[in-house]
């Protein structure tokens, strides 16, 4: 058994920050664990800019800004296994993982760090009436195709759902010489960024069909068009709204999904919500010393926002595993009225920092008024231009107020329209 | 007064902002931004509208089949397939770092398009 005090799942960007921080903060064995034969995680095929601005101030592609992150691992000495599967976290943050070199690898762990990221909703989870040709994939499958092994997946192509890597991919395909004949979204809002509607979209006349999905698709060996059809807004196809649209390429960006098999199997229960486990303000999860932070937690539009969120992870585990972690009575979040969730679930009454509850609405809404109260009373409130639930929001809690709240005392966010 | 309506791109924000024109076609307001970035962005789109471009080169004697490039700068829009056709063309030779010049001064734009990875 080998030992480490802080042991991070997954090297892409929250597993890579969250390391780094911990290691600043004075954790002195920490080894990150990677399934991947790199560092970096999904950035790696996200060529296009865009990422970084915030913490950066810089406006860099994917694998730059994994880059920078990897450099800065390279001057620790925090250890890196790349090619490794963490299988298990039982009882007591002992985790198993396997990879060629060592084989089996059992670790005792002060603290955890669960930073898998998320996985695309795939076709399965759809029901498209149709046979099994090829041409169907996920748009992030796509650009694996494209951006790392280096060819075209197709020619014409129509995607389906308007989350932001769709829309990336739409861009993508067409500078590199495919047809891309429509983005259809079930939604009457899109869900990607409004930056990526313009540059992807807008800038090569690729038309956004809102309110619109796919039926069926059509062909034997290689996917020949999809019939797409109007929604009603109980998301139903309307008869009659069928329309047949040749293509050779459908691609899904129909959401993402944390990747918890390993935290469901350890027995955390996960929000219902977000997919993700639940998680007080330095995100430990329901088992002490398990933290959780970036996609796996919630999946986020920034990766700078993912970089910030593993950063606390870091700093509670470092925390946790010094003795130093507030622990005791909790005051616990609520999402109502159009605010879908609130991350973190739960916050330590004692707690030595003010809080950030991140959130997304389940709708678009102008002039909006983000209200955050208590037992009836309004703790603070806070004005937004726009609203909408491809953007996360958040509003910053004093620890003066937490720490004035009751025992139990449930705090709810909600949207005044 | 002539008007036009933009969405800002400079960062996810998204603003919706007005530029007027005055009688002669110059800017003469910008509006709804909420930095100076935004500002800045409204008066190019309008008169010189640029963009990043991204894509990726051929390595040659590597492991990799591609290495991902960005265009140093923004770039004038209206020539993003004319340096697609450049770059689709050229390759680079194995090992490529972060910053490595694959075309120098694309179309004669003053900007180079570079390496955003590493490829052995």
């Amino acid at each position: 058994m080998l030992n480490y005090d802080l042991v991070v799942v997954g090297g892409g960007p929250a597993g890579m920050a969250a390391a780094l921080k911990a290691r600043e903060n004075g954790v002195e064995s920490i080894i990150v664990l990677e399934r991947a034969e790199t560092l970096g995680g999904i950035l790696e095929q996200c060529i296009h800019t865009g990422f970084g601005l915030h913490y950066f101030g810089e406006e860099l592609s994917g694998p730059e800004y994994a880059g920078r992150f990897m450099k800065m691992l390279e001057g620790t000495d925090i250890d890196v296994k790349v090619d490794t599967m963490v299988l298990d976290i039982a009882d007591g943050n002992v985790v198993t993982a396997v990879n060629k070199k060592d084989g089996l690898l059992k670790i005792q762990a002060k603290a955890v760090v669960l930073a898998m990221g998320c996985r695309e909703r795939p076709r399965g989870a759809l029901s498209i009436a149709g046979s099994r040709c090829s041409g169907i994939m996920t748009a992030g499958t796509a650009q694996k195709y494209v951006n790392i092994d280096g060819y075209m997946p197709g020619h014409e192509v129509v995607i389906l759902g308007s989350g932001d890597i769709g829309l990336i991919m739409a861009r993508r395909m067409t500078l590199e010489g495919a047809k891309v004949k429509m983005v259809c979204e079930l939604m009457p809002y899109s869900g990607g960024l409004t930056r990526n509607i313009v540059q992807c979209l807008d800038d090569f006349g690729i038309p956004l069909k809102l309110s619109c999905t796919v039926v069926a698709t059509h062909g034997k060996d290689r996917l020949e068009g999809v019939t797409i059809a109007k929604v009603d807004e109980r998301l139903q196809p309307i008869p009659g709204t069928e329309e047949y649209v040749s293509c050779d390429t459908l691609m899904l960006s129909v959401g993402l999904i944390p990747e918890n098999e390993l935290s469901k199997n350890s027995g955390l229960q996960l929000d219902v919500i977000t997919s993700g486990p639940k998680v007080d303000e330095y995100r430990e999860t329901e088992h002490a010393g398990v933290f959780a932070c970036g996609n796996v937690l919630q999946v986020h539009d920034l990766v700078d926002y993912v970089t910030e969120e593993s950063q606390i992870a870091g700093l509670g585990a470092a925390k946790f595993i010094k003795g130093e972690k507030v622990t005791g009575e909790c005051v616990y979040t609520k999402g109502i009225n159009g605010v879908r969730y609130i991350v973190p679930q739960r916050i330590n009454r004692e707690t030595d920092t003010d809080v950030k509850l991140y959130f997304r609405v389940g709708a678009v809404y102008n002039n909006a008024k983000i209200i955050v109260e208590c037992d009836g009373k309004e703790i603070l409130s806070k004005k937004k231009v726009k609203l909408c639930p491809g953007e996360m929001e958040y509003v910053t809690l004093k620890q003066s107020v937490i720490s004035e709240l009751p025992a139990d005392a449930v705090i709810n966010v909600r949207v005044e329209a | 007064m002539e008007k036009r309506e933009l969405v800002c791109v400079a960062c996810p924000l998204g603003c919706p902002i007005t530029v007027t024109f005055d009688a002669d076609g110059n800017v003469e307001s910008v509006t709804g931004n909420t930095c100076k970035r935004g500002d800045a962005y409204a008066r190019t789109e309008v008169t010189n509208p640029t963009r990043m471009l991204t894509t990726t080169v051929k390595v040659e004697g590597g492991k990799a089949y591609v290495v991902p490039v960005k265009s140093a700068n923004p770039i004038p829009k209206g020539m993003m397939f004319d340096c697609m056709e450049i770059i689709n063309k050229a390759s680079i030779k194995a090992p490529v770092n972060i910053g490595d010049v694959v075309v120098e001064n694309i179309l004669g734009t003053g900007v180079d398009i570079i390496a955003t990875n590493y490829a052995e």
